[in-house]
C-alpha cells in the first residue's frame, strides 16, 4: 500500500504540473479545449490526493508500522478517532492533509467554472502553482509514505498525549480549512489583477470565499484556544505562543479585508489596498505554516524541527515577486472611482478600522519575530511573552471596540455631526451608566491597570451592544410599522433582507461577548494544596473537600485521579475528578482538567502530581471569571457569519387588497427604502 | 426639543460628576500586597523547564523547575529585595530569556518603540490619504464615456445582484 500511496502523490504532482502548464498555454493561445483539459487535470488532482490521504489513514487503521509516519504517530491501542487524526498530527501527514484540502477547494472552484470561465481559468492556474509547491514538498521533502529501514517494530510510538483529545480531532482541520481557504480569494484576486478584470464581480466571488476561509480560521482559533484551556492545564486560553500568533495574523488581515472590501463594492475605492490585503492574508497563512514547521521559533504547538523552512521562504519570496510584478504592471487598473467626501463617514471608519487591525497584525508579527531579530543583532535571545503582547494589543483592541460602536451610526459618504450626536447619545449614556454600576460593584480602575482595561472593555462592549441594538430596533420598527407586525418580526425580516449587514452585526455582538469574557481575566484567582482524605481547600465562594483519590489502568494509559466534592454556600453542588494520565506508548504524562463552567466563572481543577512521601494528590484550583462568555461569543460569531453568507431574501410585497393595491405597493417599497435610509444603508 | 436637549445635558453632566466622584472615592485596593506582588513578579518571569510558559502558568505535571523558581522568588521577597533586584537576580542566574518581556534598555527598546512608531506612521498615512482623496478629482477608468457616477453606482448594484454566487 505505501508504494501505491507514493505513486498517487507523484501522479497528483504530475497532474498539477499539467494543469498549470496546459492552463498557461491555453490562456496565452486562447485555446478553450486545452483550458478544459487543464481544468479536468485539476479535478483529477483531487482524486489522486484523496487516494493518497485514504491510503495513509488505511495504514494507520491497519497498524502498518512499515510506514515511518505511522510508526511515529500511532500505536495499536490508539482509539480509532485518534488514528484518523494521526493524518494531521505530524509534519508529513499534515502537509498531505493540506494538499488534500487545497485539492478539495480546487475541485469546488473548478466545478463552478461556469460562473466566469476565464476568471476561473486564471484562478485555477494560480491554484495549480500553489498545488505544485505543496505536492513537491510531500513528494520530495516530507514524504508521508517513507518506509522504515531495518526491522519493523511490533508497535508504534503512539500519538502525542496532548493531541489525544476530541478537540484536537476538530481543531487542526478547522484551522487548515481556514489557512488553505485563504488560497482561493488570493487566486481570484491575482487572476483579476492579471486579467485587468473589469468591474467588481471578482470581489463578490472573493468575498464569499474569504468569509468561508475566515469562518473556518475563526473556528480553528477558538477551538485551539478551547483545547489549550481544557488540555494544557495552565488555566488560560491564549498564551501568545508563536504558533497561536501565526494563526492570528491572517485572521487580522482577513478581517480587515472583509471590512474594506465593502468600500470597493459600494464606492469603487481602496482597490489597491484590498488587493494587497488579500495577498498579505495568503502570504501570512503560508508564513504561519512556515513558523509551525521550520523551527525558527520554539513553541509547544510546533511540529518537530525540520529542514523544509527554506522551501517555504523561497515559495513566499516567489509569490511576493509575482504579486508585485503584476501589481506594478497593471496598477492603473486599480484607480479609485470615488473620492472620500467626509471624515465622518462609513468609509473613514473602515479606513481607521483597517489601520488598527493592521497595526495589531504588525505588533503580533513583530513580537513573534523579535527574539530572532534580537539574537541576530545582539547575539542574545530575549523572550517576548504575554506581558508584551497584552501591553501593545489591549489598547488597540479598545480602539477597535470604539470604532465598532461608531461604525453602524455612520452613513456612507457623509454623516452630520448632529445626526451622529443624536444617535450616539443614548448608547453612550447606557455605557457610562454600566461603568458606574461596575465601579459601585467593586471594579476599581485605580487599583490596577488590568482593572482599568476590564472596565473599559465592558463599557465599550455595552456601547457596541447599545448601538447595534438601536440599529436592529429602529430598522425593525420601520418594517413592523408598514407590515402591521411586531418589532421582532420586523427585525427578523430586516436580517433576512440584508443578511450581510445584520449578520455582520451579530458577528460584532459575538466579538463583544468574547471581549467581556477576556475582561474577566483581571479577576482570576488560583491556589494549590496537597489534599488527604477529608481535607479542604477554599477558592472564591467554593470549598473543595477531598473524598478520595485512586488509580486506574487502561490499554492506552494508566491514570491517577482525585475525587473532590465541591461546596458553595455550605451546600454540595457537584463532584469533580481532576486526573493525570501516563500514556504507555509514548511514556509521556498528561493532565485531564476537571472544569465546572457557569456564566459567571469556571472552577478549573488540575491534578498537578502527588506527594511521593504519602501519595496524596496535589491539586491546583483556578477560578476563572467569565470564561463561558468567550465560548458563547464564538458561537455568536459563527451564527452571524453563517447568516451573512446566506443570500438576501427579496422583499415581498403584501397582496394588494381590492382598491388599495395600487397605493399599498409603493408604500411598502417606500417603507423598505426608509428602513434602509434610517439605518444607514448597507 | 430644546428643553429635552437641556434635560439630557443636565443628566449627562450629573452622570459624569457621579462617575468622577466614584472614581475619586478612597482607593481601597492593595496593589502592593504580597500576593499581588508575587503574582506580578511571577508573570514577569518565564519558567525555564522548556514549556515556554510564564512562570506561574507552567503546565508541566510535577514541574520541579517552576517549583524551585517560585521558592527562590518567595525567598527574595522575604529578604526584602526590590522588584528590580529580584528580576536582576533571576537574569543573572538563568540568562535574559527568563524575563517574559523585553526590558526597556539597549536594543530591547526597539521592541517597544516599533509598534508605536508604526501606529503613528499608519495614522499619519491615513490622514495624508484622506486629505489627498478629498482634494482629488476622482478618476474613473470606466467612466470615459461620460456616464454619470450615480448611473455607474446603479450598474454596480445591479451587477452585484445579478452575479451573486
Amino acid at each position: 500500500m505505501p508504494q501505491i500511496g507514493s505513486f498517487t502523490l507523484l501522479l497528483g504532482l504530475a497532474l498539477s504540473v499539467y494543469a498549470f502548464a496546459a492552463g498557461l498555454f491555453a490562456i496565452v493561445r486562447h485555446d478553450d479545449r486545452l483550458s478544459e483539459t487543464a481544468r479536468r487535470a485539476g479535478i483529477a488532482v483531487f482524486l489522486a490526493v484523496t487516494a493518497a490521504s485514504g491510503i495513509l489513514v488505511y495504514a494507520a487503521f491497519h497498524n502498518d508500522f512499515s510506514v515511518a509516519y505511522i510508526l511515529h504517530h500511532s500505536n495499536r491501542a490508539l482509539p480509532g478517532a485518534y488514528k484518523f487524526a494521526a493524518l494531521w498530527s505530524g509534519q508529513e501527514g499534515s502537509l498531505l492533509f493540506w494538499c488534500w484540502l487545497l485539492a478539495t477547494y480546487g475541485l469546488v472552484l473548478r466545478m463552478r467554472h461556469k460562473a466566469d470561465s476565464q476568471l476561473v481559468a486564471h484562478a485555477s492556474l494560480i491554484m495549480s502553482g500553489v498545488q505544485i509547491f505543496f505536492l513537491s514538498l510531500v513528494n520530495f521533502a516530507a514524504h508521508p509514505f517513507a518506509l522504515v529501514t531495518g526491522a519493523i517494530p511490533a508497535d508504534g510510538n503512539g500519538l502525542n498525549p496532548l493531541l489525544q483529545y476530541p478537540e484536537m480531532v476538530i481543531h487542526p482541520p478547522m484551522l487548515y480549512l481556514g489557512y488553505v481557504g485563504m488560497t482561493v480569494p488570493f487566486c481570484f484576486a491575482l487572476a483579476a489583477l492579471i486579467m485587468k478584470y473589469p468591474g467588481e464581480k471578482w470581489i463578490h466571488i472573493t468575498r464569499r470565499w474569504t468569509m468561508v476561509g475566515w469562518l473556518f480560521l475563526t473556528c480553528g482559533i477558538f477551538l485551539g484556544s478551547y483545547w489549550a484551556y481544557r488540555v494544557l492545564g495552565w488555566g488560560g486560553w491564549w498564551g501568545w505562543d508563536p504558533v497561536e500568533n501565526a494563526s492570528l495574523l491572517p485572521w487580522l488581515t482577513g478581517t480587515a479585508f472583509l471590512h474594506s472590501v465593502m468600500m470597493q463594492e459600494k464606492r469603487g475605492m481602496m482597490k489597491v489596498w484590498n488587493m494587497w490585503l488579500i495577498f498579505s492574508t495568503f502570504l501570512l497563512a503560508i508564513f504561519g505554516t512556515f513558523l509551525t514547521r521550520s523551527g525558527v521559533v520554539s513553541s509547544v504547538h510546533a511540529f518537530a524541527e525540520s529542514d523544509i523552512g527554506p522551501y517555504f521562504v523561497t515559495f513566499m519570496a516567489l509569490t511576493f515577486a509575482v504579486c508585485a510584478f503584476f501589481f506594478v504592471r497593471n496598477r492603473a487598473h486599480l484607480e479609485s472611482e470615488h473620492k472620500l467626501e467626509s471624515l465622518i463617514s462609513r468609509e473613514s471608519s473602515f479606513l481607521f478600522n483597517n489601520v488598527l487591525l493592521l497595526v495589531a497584525a504588525f505588533a503580533v508579527l513583530w513580537g513573534t519575530l523579535f527574539p530572532v531579530l534580537s539574537e541576530w543583532v545582539t547575539g542574545h535571545k530575549v523572550t517576548v511573552g504575554p506581558p508584551f503582547f497584552n501591553k501593545v494589543n489591549i489598547p488597540i483592541a479598545l480602539f477597535l471596540l470604539l470604532l465598532t460602536a461608531l461604525g453602524p451610526l455612520l452613513a456612507w459618504r457623509r454623516t452630520s455631526t448632529e445626526s451622529l450626536r443624536k444617535n450616539f447619545a443614548i448608547p453612550a449614556a447606557i455605557a457610562l451608566a454600566a461603568g458606574v454600576v461596575l465601579v459601585v460593584m467593586g471594579i476599581k480602575p485605580w487599583v490596577d491597570i488590568s482593572y482599568f482595561y476590564s472596565l473599559m472593555t465592558i463599557m465599550l462592549s455595552v456601547l457596541v451592544a447599545a448601538t447595534i441594538g438601536s440599529e436592529f430596533i429602529r430598522g425593525g420598527l420601520v418594517i413592523a410599522r408598514h407590515n402591521d407586525s411586531n418589532v421582532f418580526h420586523g427585525m427578523y425580516l430586516l436580517t433576512r433582507r440584508n443578511t450581510r449587514r445584520y449578520g455582520g452585526y451579530i458577528v460584532h455582538l459575538g466579538v463583544i461577548v468574547t471581549m467581556i469574557g477576556f475582561a474577566g481575566v483581571a479577576f482570576y484567582q488560583n491556589t494549590e494544596q496537597e489534599l488527604g482524605f477529608g481535607d479542604k481547600m477554599g477558592i472564591g465562594p467554593y470549598t473543595l473537600v477531598c473524598r478520595s483519590y485512586t488509580q486506574d489502568d487502561k490499554p492506552n494509559y494508566s491514570s491517577e485521579w482525585a475525587i473532590l466534592d465541591i461546596y458553595k454556600g455550605g451546600k454540595q453542588i457537584t463532584t469533580m475528578y481532576p486526573e493525570q494520565r501516563f500514556y504507555k506508548a509514548s511514556g509521556q504524562p498528561a493532565t485531564i482538567v476537571a472544569n465546572r463552567s457557569t456564566i459567571m466563572e469556571d472552577l478549573y481543577l488540575v491534578y498537578t502530581g502527588k506527594n511521593p512521601e504519602n501519595g496524596r494528590p496535589i491539586i491546583k484550583a483556578h477560578l476563572n471569571p467569565l470564561v463561558w462568555w468567550i465560548w458563547a461569543g464564538a458561537h455568536l460569531i459563527l451564527v452571524g457569519t453563517i447568516i451573512a453568507l446566506v443570500p438576501n431574501m427579496q422583499a415581498k410585497l403584501k397582496k394588494p387588497t381590492a382598491g388599495a393595491g395600487q397605493a399599498r405597493a409603493p408604500a411598502e417599497a417606500k417603507a423598505e427604502n426608509r428602513a434602509a435610509v434610517e439605518t444607514g444603508g448597507d | 426639543m430644546k428643553i429635552a436637549r437641556e434635560v439630557f445635558h443636565r443628566w449627562a453632566a450629573g452622570l459624569l460628576l457621579a462617575s468622577a466622584l466614584l472614581l475619586m472615592m478612597g482607593a481601597s485596593g492593595d496593589p502592593t500586597g504580597t500576593g499581588q506582588r508575587f503574582d506580578r513578579l511571577g508573570h514577569n518571569l518565564m519558567c525555564q523547564c522548556g514549556c515556554g510558559q510564564v512562570l506561574l502558568e507552567c503546565n508541566h505535571v510535577g514541574c520541579s523547575t517552576s517549583e524551585q523558581m517560585r521558592k527562590e522568588m518567595k525567598l527574595a521577597m522575604a529578604r526584602g529585595d526590590s522588584d528590580d533586584v529580584i528580576l536582576a537576580g533571576f537574569v543573572g542566574k538563568y540568562g535574559p530569556t527568563v524575563l517574559s518581556a523585553p526590558t526597556t534598555t539597549g536594543f530591547n527598546r526597539v521592541a517597544w518603540i516599533m509598534p508605536v512608531v508604526i501606529f503613528l506612521a499608519a495614522l499619519g498615512a491615513v490622514v495624508l490619504v484622506v486629505r489627498a482623496w478629498k482634494n482629488r478629482t476622482p478618476k474613473n477608468p470606466t467612466n470615459s464615456g461620460g456616464t454619470p457616477v450615480e448611473e455607474l453606482d446603479e450598474f454596480r448594484r445591479r451587477a452585484r445582484e445579478e452575479t451573486a454566487l
